[in-house]
């Protein structure tokens, strides 16, 4: 048996001189000290990772099967539901993931603006969070073209469309990317390659720098104190326990397992979410000539689609068109920016004063009313809640930092609590 | 390696050179990649003219949204006397009366927006996101405008136009609904696509 694990050491130490293996996992694995008072919202970036290997894995399984034509493409999702073995299965496992993605991001990004998890030194660590969310945008909307339905068909002929409200170049832009005069088969064809090639690989470049980033500097934690200001005579941080055990094991096997039940509940029960997991026109084919009543796109787009609707007037001799584009591109590039526009001198929401927590609650309020609005039909009414709400989402950030550079923070503890 | 004997003014032009070298190369390979996702050639043979006879329209019908051109619905409206007659009842809730915005050819930048009075040829998708707008001939009050005296309702976004295709006020869409290119071969058949460029 000694003898067993001599020789094991043996091989371990004849890679480990050709390629630090061990080396790699000590440092982000057994030797890698997180805060010991981490809570439940530090669970939601493990977990999109977990929903990240299922996208890869029945992504891959669904190409086998998918036809990425516009004759074929339709027909081949029917095929997939009924006649591939587990087909259904793969299928509901990849949409009801793509919702999943959306939700433990949003709650990761939630938590790190409550957090102040992008204060310095960890702006880089935002900054490519934020492009990981532009990516999976992109890859979600690439992806909702695929099934050829009529909601693919019309939702993205919308979006493309937005590119004509660029001035000069706006419409040769559009004829650009469809490839194609209108949404056609072209478009689909492209659309897939860039779906499950070209966006995943940046996608997963992207995730690998967000984590080299961040044991880089080490993570943040509900008091937003520094835990390497104490460390015990070996040099670890007193308030640090290693991430594997004892966070793997004890805090992120049990949310995985917590978590895939809910997953399952959905897939196996509501694989559809009453339409808003995939919609109910999607169930007919494309037709470039038969518009959906409403379209809408998906829940996880919605709050920037109301923001597009809500601008109604042309201003400064520019079209509405063209500043409802303006306003749903400047509403997530505001989000890059953010760590540079806190200027509070504590990081957690704990310790921040009154305007801090109010206009955080507003944001998210806001966000889910924008979210709601854009998934019915506008009204008079519904426009000027939207608008109203768009302003407070802007008001957020660019009130920032005055806000807190103003109000009357809380004394942070020395050590975590 | 020691610094000594470094020709920095050398090693700055050299590093210089080949990076201007290599940009021009960098460009020279982009066209390929960006040039490829340009429509091939079966798209844009897919997007050649289309002959329509209208010689059985009577007045009040509408073809649309078949036939298509470029794969985008076209609406033909062949118009009454009472339709043309309403064309100017309303201007002033239109924003763009006059066509003053380029979404016609010149031959169709007058009140009715057509070479023959009476036969209005549009491209059926609405100038806002692309939707294709309804035909509502109907003069009489709607849910989306108690006013109403016909036209074309896109309901994604609740633009309105009039019976030329020229936008209301105070919707989404930006401009007039697009009129092709298009000319009469012969009394009876429209080619839409192309206009020889007369007319």
């Amino acid at each position: 048996m000694a003898k067993l694990e001599q020789q094991l050491k043996g091989i371990m130490r004849w890679v480990d001189d050709r390629l630090p293996v061990t080396e790699t996992y000590e440092k982000h694995m057994s030797k890698y000290y997180a805060p010991k008072n981490f809570n439940i919202w530090y669970i939601f970036g493990v977990l999109s990772f977990v929903v990240l290997v299922n996208q890869l894995l029945t992504g891959i399984w669904l190409t086998m099967s998918y036809t990425p034509t516009g004759e074929g493409a339709f027909k081949s999702i029917e095929y997939i539901m009924r006649d591939v073995e587990y087909g259904w299965l793969l299928r509901y496992m990849h949409s009801t993931g793509a919702s999943a993605f959306f939700v433990v991001v949003y709650l990761h990004m939630f938590r790190g603006l409550m957090y102040g998890s992008y204060q310095k030194p960890r702006e880089l660590i935002w900054v490519f969070g934020m492009l990981i969310y532009l990516a999976l945008m992109a890859e979600g909307f690439f992806g909702y073209l695929l099934p050829w339905g009529n909601m693919s068909y019309w939702g993205a002929q919308v979006i493309v469309s937005l590119a004509g409200a660029i001035p000069v170049v706006g419409d040769s832009l559009a004829v650009w990317v469809r490839g194609d005069f209108n949404m056609s088969g072209i478009t689909l064809n492209r659309f897939f390659a860039l779906h499950v090639v070209a966006v995943p690989i940046v996608l997963l470049v992207l995730v690998v720098l967000h984590i080299l980033a961040l044991h880089e500097v080490g993570s943040n934690n509900p008091d937003g104190v520094d835990i390497k200001k104490h460390l015990d005579e070996d040099g670890k941080p007193l308030d640090g326990i290693p991430f594997h055990p004892y966070y793997t094991i004890g805090h992120d096997v049990p949310a995985i397992i917590m978590f895939l039940i809910i997953f399952s509940a959905v897939m196996f029960f509501f694989p559809d979410g009453g339409g808003y997991l995939l919609e109910h026109p999607n169930y007919e084919p494309a037709d470039p000539l038969k518009t959906p009543n409403l379209i809408a796109p998906v829940w996880y787009y919605t709050p920037y689609y109301s923001m597009l609707r809500a601008a109604t007037f042309p201003l400064f001799g520019m079209t509405a068109k063209f500043w409802g584009l303006v306003v749903m591109a400047g509403a997530i590039a505001i989000l890059f920016v953010v760590p540079w526009l806190d200027k509070s001198p504590v990081k957690s929401m704990r310790y921040k004063g009154l305007p801090s927590k109010l206009f955080l609650t507003a944001f998210v309020i806001c966000f889910f009313i924008l979210g709601y609005l854009g998934t019915v039909h506008p009204t008079p009414m519904r426009t000027i809640v939207a608008q109203i709400c768009t302003a407070i989402y802007f008001a957020f950030f660019l009130l920032m930092p005055w806000y807190t550079s103003v109000e009357k923070t809380k004394p942070v503890p020395d050590r975590v609590t | 390696m020691s610094d000594e004997g470094i020709n920095e003014p050398r090693r700055n032009f050299l590093i210089g050179a080949t990076s201007v070298i290599g940009l021009a190369g960098v460009v020279g390979v982009a066209i390929p990649f960006i040039g490829s996702w340009n429509p091939s050639a079966k798209a844009l043979a897919a997007g050649a003219p289309i002959r329509v006879d209208i010689s059985r329209m009577e007045p009040g019908d509408i073809l649309g949204p078949i036939p298509a051109w470029r794969d985008k619905p076209v609406f033909i409206v062949k118009r009454t006397d009472e339709m043309l007659a309403g064309l100017n009842s309303k201007t002033s809730r239109l924003a763009d009366p006059d066509s003053l915005e380029d979404q016609q050819p010149e031959y169709a930048r007058n009140e009715s927006r057509s070479i023959r009075p009476d036969v209005l040829v549009l491209i059926g998708i609405c100038t806002h996101l692309g939707c294709s707008p309804k035909f509502k001939p109907e003069v009489a009050p709607q849910e989306f405008d108690p006013e109403w005296v016909g036209g074309f309702y896109c309901p994604c976004h609740g633009s309105k136009f009039d019976m030329s295709g020229r936008v209301y006020s105070g919707v989404p869409a930006p401009t007039n609904l697009e009129v092709p290119p298009y000319y009469y071969e012969d009394d009876s058949v429209l080619v839409i696509g192309e206009d020889k460029g007369v007319a």
